[in-house]
């Protein structure tokens, strides 16, 4: 597995630049949004010509993990994105902007046989692939699936969340009582989900997404959704919801999702269980978010070490919930990861560590 | 005023695509939200970018809009004190 | 898997007709899609305002599912599984439109929220109560390899009681939805055949 973003163009240094709390949230200028805080990509190099700049991110994330493999018949490829390259559409190119063949040229760049899927599920997106990749294995249609996810921040993207008055005035701050909103971000995650036990760093011993069915843009006040998808995980995994060692949530620091985030957990008697956001460091990465702190919480478990809610100070949800404050050295097996998003959905992966 | 009412009702149809609705349904004292044409949350931020594009009323504060877009006489007042075009 | 699984029904809405299970059950004359949409929902004859605050893709799949499941009960768990070509570029145009004049910037939230290609699945899931497994996926051209396994893995893992896929295409004036409900009975055979033909012809 692999990442790039504004902590680090690589896994390495993200995970150092997430123990010493650094942010990769800072003020930028998008269009015609003036300096506002956005977590942003610096200095991201050039590797080919013809390559957009979110091509390069997705490039430069997948490219370590392919380097050493041999892709055959059997072998997935899986783009989980919102947006994609949607900034062709301000230059009036819509073909060029279609998610499709944002698909189809990193499969060809990397020799992929068989035919690209694109997960576009809202900001779940990044979650659900991975657990698409699971199923369709599990099927007998892949042998070993590679996901790659990635957004960029647009000024698309940043005006509707603004239009939806969803934008926070200041980096934002997840389960807090003071949170006002979302900070947007940008990066690129990339894991191989594989048959073979053989190398594995984890198991996925659960998963689900599940839809509220209540409203569009809001989350079900209820947590249903998610509940349900949890749920689900926790069924297939045959485990109860306290064996649960730690939880990476969503928490993109709006007042209803986070909310609503701490019902469910509430519901499901998870209120005890340590919870982070990574949404403080990385800020919110649409169709990245659920790979990108999928691939942190498993350098999490890795490691035995937990990573706090930047951001966080008081609890700001009507219901208990764990939040992380500080760097926790704990023994971790089983680690769930949630999201949520527009649309009503919801993913919920859990997985367990590989002994030996 | 009564000119702006009408106005202001033939504008909230057609940006909240209210269909099989007249201005004449609409009474200026009817509720927005609620009960009355059962507006929903994104009507309501829908309703923040008609005052701004419409009459160049930028609201600072989402939760004034609770108080403001309660019928089409509290938005017309609104409008006629605050209004920059 | 164990028992087998079948397509119990499928429609079909293209060119101006909607058809289910083969049989034509609304047709409009040449009309742009608006035009038409809105006439195919009339005939529907349901009270659900809503319809008109969607985005066009929305507005096909909602119908598509419409007739597929409105006599359907126990909807809760039925999963739905969509796949287009074009996402949801057609709104994402528009969205893009009203910020493209810095002098005229007004991005609209009832526009943006359905630049995501799953909304129009959470439309269909609130109007039927579908608490339930959903996926949007994008490709080039339908694969039924990658809908046909994955509909078949919800229902043998019990994640869903049966499963609405298919194909659901909006861009401009070219549009096309052929949705399939995949359960324990029915006629003919939940196969990677039957649905690409299905949606492909």
């Amino acid at each position: 597995m692999n990442c790039v973003t504004p902590l680090g163009l690589d896994l390495q240094c993200n995970w150092t630049a997430l123990l010493k709390e650094h942010t990769g949230i800072d003020v930028h200028t998008v269009g015609s949004f003036k300096n506002i805080y956005t977590a942003k990509i610096k200095n991201l190099p050039t590797v080919h010509e013809d390559l957009t700049y979110l091509e390069t991110m997705l490039y430069l994330a997948i490219e370590p993990l392919i380097r050493s493999k041999t892709i055959h018949a059997k072998t997935g490829f899986i783009l989980s994105t919102t947006k994609g390259n949607i900034d062709f559409l301000s230059e009036g190119k819509s073909e060029e902007a279609q998610l499709n063949k944002l698909a189809v040229k990193i499969a060809g760049l990397f020799g992929f046989i068989t035919a690209p899927i694109v997960v576009s599920h809202a900001c779940v997106s990044g979650l659900l692939a991975v657990s698409v990749a699971k199923r369709l294995i599990q099927m007998g249609q892949f042998d070993e699936v590679f996901v790659l996810a990635g957004d960029k921040v647009s000024e698309f993207v940043l005006s509707g969340f603004n239009a939806f008055q969803a934008m926070s005035a200041s980096p934002c701050k997840p389960f807090d009582a003071e949170r006002d909103g979302v900070t947007l971000g940008e990066a690129a995650g990339a894991i191989l989900v594989t048959k073979s036990r053989e190398g594995a760093l984890v198991e996925i011993v659960g998963e689900g997404a599940i839809n509220d069915a209540n409203h569009i843009s809001g989350p079900s006040r209820t947590g249903e959704g998610l509940y349900r998808s949890i749920s689900s995980a926790l069924n297939e995994a045959g485990i109860d919801a306290t064996a649960i060692d730690f939880i990476s949530a969503h928490g993109t620091a709006t007042s209803y999702n986070d909310e609503m985030e701490a019902i469910a957990f509430d519901r499901l008697g998870m209120h005890e269980i340590p919870v982070n956001s990574l949404k403080g460091y990385y800020g919110h990465t649409l169709g990245a978010s659920g790979l990108l702190e999928l691939i942190i919480s498993i350098l999490s478990l890795q490691h035995n070490k937990l990573i706090p809610t930047k951001g966080f100070v008081n609890r700001g949800t009507s219901k208990d919930i764990n939040i992380i404050t500080q760097k926790m050295d704990i023994p971790l097996t089983y680690i769930l990861k949630t999201a949520s998003g527009f649309g009503g959905s919801n993913a919920a992966v859990i997985l367990k560590r590989v002994n030996g | 005023m009564e000119e702006l009412k009408e106005e202001l009702k033939g504008k909230i149809i057609e940006v909240l695509n209210l269909e099989d609705v007249a201005v004449a349904d609409i009474d200026d004292s009817d509720a927005l939200f609620g009960d009355g044409l059962g507006l929903d949350s994104i009507d309501a931020l829908e309703l923040i970018v008609l005052l701004d594009k419409e009459y160049g009323i930028k609201l600072s504060d989402p939760k004034q809009g609770k108080s403001i877009f309660e019928s089409v006489n509290t938005m017309a007042d609104y409008i006629a004190k605050n209004r920059t075009k | 898997m164990d028992s087998p699984l079948y397509i119990s029904h499928y429609c079909k809405i293209e060119k101006g007709l909607i058809s289910v299970d083969g049989n034509v059950v609304f047709h409009a004359d040449e009309a742009p899609f608006s035009d038409f949409i809105k006439q195919a929902f009339k005939h529907q004859q349901l009270d659900y305002p809503k319809f008109y605050k969607m985005d066009n893709l929305s507005k096909l799949a909602f119908l598509a599912a419409e007739v597929l499941l409105r006599d359907e009960e126990d909807k809760e768990d039925i999963a739905l599984v969509l796949v287009n070509k074009s996402g949801s570029l057609d709104t994402d145009v528009k969205h893009q439109e009203s910020i493209q004049d810095a002098a005229n910037f007004y991005p609209s939230p009832a526009v943006f929220v359905y630049t995501l290609a799953n909304i129009c699945g959470g439309e269909i899931s609130i109007r039927h109560g579908m608490k339930s497994e959903q996926v949007f996926f994008v490709s080039d051209a339908f694969d039924a390899t990658t809908i046909f396994n994955y509909a078949t893995y919800l229902l043998a893992s019990q994640k869903a009681k049966k499963v609405l896929c298919g194909w659901v295409e909006l861009f401009e004036e070219n549009y096309k939805a052929v949705l399939c409900l995949v359960e324990r009975a029915g006629t003919k055979l939940h196969t990677i055949n039957n649905i690409n033909q299905l949606v492909k012809n």
